[in-house]
């Protein structure tokens, strides 16, 4: 089918705006294309790029996880006691990544069975599991240590694969896996189905409530692996990490074109999305832009984007 | 009457995307008349009365009212300047009163801005009563039926006090005896000077209620005459350009041996409902509105809950929890209500057809074939002649009609043993309704086991074998299509309900 240059616009608005921004960026601080920098942004983009990718799967179905922030942090905080408990680097991922996904599971099973509010199920579980990160870490944060463990372990945050940094790989990977779900799987269609009309997807045969319970599971996964990625970087876990993060990973969804209603976006946007918060975050950063500042143009923004998207 | 028309739209021309929905088309609306609108699906009917109500912008034409250029920028607008619709698709909230959605955004206020609700309800009420409606204003919209809310859309339109009425098929859910209120309201509207603009597939309603009709074809206006100038036959050949003959097909006789069995279905809704549907069998489901018709469908599907009773498919008793589980088992259901339980309005016409079936369309790898999927889907579009600009059209862009056709693909790619469905022809045109019969006839010689719920008397009569009559929960008897006639099965269809208020 032949697209018109309106539709066009409209497909890749997300795009063109962070064309337009990094043009912009690189006028004004020439420091902004080199490759140094541009590594700089997407390693940093990467947490919550990937955060932003599971919450995709779950916005897409019309809800919402408010809680990926203080799972990344309890995550963390595990993993860095069980390296530096000794407990081995395979041990210790395996058990953090089954803890998010689980957090997630229990989410998606007070929403769909005890038909909470997806809302109101996850600002409980965020406040509930801040509490127990800052209960079990008695609100310190944890290093994990110096042996040959904690080394590999912090590969994850600091390691190069082909000069390519190992959090921007792990991204790339969550974001292949998604986009090839979303876009090519009963799974993904499911997820749309259910963001579009949930009891037309209940009388066309798709078991809603386990397809929701899986969304924030993916969203809970999501957030252990940025959980991993941030620990290992700073080989340590801090008791507050994550705090505020849902908020950018909401922000990078909506800025890439997924619709809060559910049922309409892709996970392509959303990588748009993080890139232009994360793009915006450096340039302020290599203007030395005070932090208060940054967070008015951050807003700011965000406003012009969700303003532009209004009008069809 | 007078001979200069109120309105007049002339040379109007709208393109969507991949599509000429309105070529030069013009049309007069006198004062005092009601006028028909006729046409197949995705005609154009629907997109023409959008954008004289202000929900579409025309590309080029102009509109004259009382001789003088006529501009709606909006629908605000054009309530303001005289013209009310009632659209095709329900367009209320459900989570207001009946009141509160008549009088939404035109809301009596006093001096504080405080919503004067006595004040407002008596008004409702006013209208409510004159449509013959025994519904409290302060009632949710979302305990209504299809049809009752349907009335509350009519409401509110006369509440407008428009000198143009538009009506997209008001009648479409609704009951004979609502119709007839419909109908005597329509009457008075028509004495008081009121232009009312009718579009219906219903082409008696033609003749009971419509003086003048006009007939677009592809878009384009092909002509208007008196009614009393017409037939049902020809106006079918006006719109389709051809005769159709034997609205109802025949089919062959049905086999003997049973496929499936309903025994003692109950819970909230349905009273001990059983009956049999033999191998290549249509049972005729007939019933007034709310007589559980939809509701036994939904409970065999495993939509609704049973409290006790037992579904038998092929000898062997199902266990039935879920609607995926009853597609597993080859029993499939096209819903009444296409916009709110049959489509997801926002995917494309190939992703809503392959939804139930998904499973059949997938590799070991777990990757969903667009290929298979196009293929399928263009086989349901030519099958049914659904007029869309490709698979991946959404459906919201559909018109009315077209969307309904897409819901019964829906029902039939799963390939299901027993098809139950629940008025599938609603909304759709004569020669599509042909078209649609010969598919479950189709079915029918291949053996499938078809329920078929429907209000329109002669659709169940025509192509049922059997007639199943429900009322007030409850199986009231059954006929055979030989000894079937309107006045037995309405006989049947009252029989508790009386009994009950007796
Ligand atoms: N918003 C839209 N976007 C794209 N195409 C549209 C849109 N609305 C209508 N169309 C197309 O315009 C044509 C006319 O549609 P319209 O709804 O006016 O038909 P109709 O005569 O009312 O049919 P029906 O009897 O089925 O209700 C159809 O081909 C339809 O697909
Ligand atoms: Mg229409």
């Amino acid at each position: 089918m032949k697209m018109t240059f309106k539709e066009f616009l409209v497909k890749f608005r997300p795009l063109l705006g962070l064309l337009l921004l990094a043009v912009i960026v690189s006028l004004i601080s020439p420091r902004f294309l080199s490759v140094g920098n541009i590594m700089n942004v997407l390693r940093q983009t990467s947490i919550n790029a990937v955060i932003a990718a599971g919450m995709t799967f779950v916005i897409l179905t019309g809800g919402i996880d408010l809680s990926v922030g203080s799972i990344l942090a309890l995550c963390g905080a595990i993993s860095a006691y069980m390296i530096a408990e000794d407990m081995g680097v395979a041990l210790t991922l395996f058990t953090t990544l089954s803890l998010g996904t689980l957090l997630g599971i229990f989410a998606g099973i007070a929403i769909t069975k005890g038909k909470v509010q997806p809302f109101i199920a996850t600002l409980v579980s965020m406040t509930l599991l801040r509490g127990v990160t800052l209960v079990f870490t008695d609100g310190k944060p944890i290093s994990t240590g110096y042996d040959a463990a904690a080394d590999i372990y912090s590969w994850f945050g600091t390691g190069y694969v082909l000069g390519v940094p190992v959090p921007v790989l792990l991204m790339i990977i969550v974001f292949v896996l998604s986009w090839y779900v979303l876009k090519h799987t009963r799974f993904g269609r499911y997820v749309y189905a259910i963001g579009g009309n949930e009891e037309a997807s209940r009388l066309s045969g798709v078991r809603v409530s386990r397809i929701k319970i899986a969304v924030y599971a993916i969203s809970g996964l999501t957030a252990a692996i940025a959980g991993i990625t941030l620990t290992a970087r700073l080989s340590s876990a801090q008791p507050t990490a994550g705090a505020g993060y849902e908020l950018d990973a909401i922000a990078a969804v909506v800025l890439g074109g997924t619709s809060l209603a559910g049922g309409i976006g892709t996970v392509f946007g959303t990588f748009i999305g993080a890139l232009i918060i994360g793009i915006l975050n450096n340039a302020l950063n290599l203007m030395n832009v005070s932090s208060y500042y940054q967070m008015i143009a951050k807003g700011a923004v965000i406003l012009i984007a969700v303003l532009m998207d209004r009008k069809k | 009457m007078s001979d200069m028309p109120l309105l007049e739209m002339k040379n109007i021309n709208k393109a969507f995307p991949g599509v000429k929905a309105l070529d030069n088309v013009s049309l007069s609306i006198t004062a005092g008349e009601v006028l028909a609108l006729l046409g197949e699906n995705g005609a154009g009917k629907s997109t023409l009365m959008k954008i004289l109500s202000g929900v579409y912008t025309k590309d080029s034409g102009e509109i004259l009212y009382n001789g003088k250029p006529f501009v709606v920028k909006d629908p605000k607008d054009a309530q303001k300047k005289g013209i009310a619709i009632i659209h095709q698709e329900l367009n209320l909230i459900p989570e207001l009163t009946v009141g509160e959605n008549i009088f939404l955004g035109r809301e009596p206020v006093n001096f504080y801005k405080k919503i004067k609700f006595s004040e407002m309800n008596a008004e409702a009420e006013k209208y409510l009563t004159r449509l013959g409606m025994d519904i409290k204003p302060s009632v949710k919209v979302g305990s209504l039926s299809v049809g009752q809310a349907q009335m509350v859309e009519i409401a509110k339109a006369l509440s407008m006090n428009a000198r143009i009425i538009i009506m997209d098929e008001p009648t479409d859910a609704l009951t004979d005896v609502e119709t007839e209120n419909l109908y005597s309201v329509i009457r008075e509207l028509k004495a008081e000077g009121r232009a009312i603009v009718y579009i219906s597939h219903k082409l008696s309603e033609v003749f009971d209620i419509c003086d003048r009709a006009a007939v677009l074809r592809d878009g384009t206006f092909v002509t208007s005459r008196a009614v009393s100038d017409l037939t049902e036959e020809s106006i079918i050949q006006l719109m389709v350009g051809r005769p159709i003959h034997d609205r109802y097909p025949a089919s062959g006789a049905p086999g003997t041996d049973v496929v499936f069995e309903a025994r003692g279905l109950t819970n909230h809704r349905v009273k001990d409902v059983s009956f049999i549907v033999k191998r290549g069998e249509i049972l005729g489901v007939a019933g007034l509105m709310g007589s559980g018709r939809s509701e036994v469908a939904k409970s065999i599907f495993g939509a609704m809950p049973l409290y006790s009773g037992q579904i038998i498919l092929d000898g062997r008793p199902l266990k039935i929890n879920h609607p995926s589980s009853a597609i597993d088992n080859g029993i499939s259901y096209v819903s009444e209500d296409r916009k709110q339980l049959g489509l997801i309005l926002g995917m494309s016409v190939k992703e809503n057809i392959t939804l139930p079936a998904l499973k059949k369309f997938q590799n070991m790898f777990r990757h969903v074939s667009t290929e298979k999927e196009i293929q399928v889907s263009e086989e349901y579009i030519n099958k049914m002649s659904i007029k869309t600009t490709g698979p991946s059209q959404k459906v919201l862009n559909l018109s009315g009609g077209n969307q309904q056709k897409v819901a019964i693909g829906k029902g039939l790619v799963t390939a299901p043993k027993v098809l139950i469905l629940d008025e599938p022809t609603r909304g759709v045109d004569v020669g599509a309704k042909k078209e649609i019969y010969e598919l479950i006839n189709d079915l029918k010689k291949n053996g499938i086991a078809i329920i078929l719920i429907s209000s329109e008397m002669p659709e169940v009569m025509g192509m049922s074998d059997r007639i199943l009559v429900m009322s007030g929960g409850s199986v009231a008897g059954e006929l055979m299509k030989e000894d079937a006639t309107q006045e037995k099965i309405m006989k049947l269809a009252i029989e508790n309900l009386s009994r009950n208020a007796g």
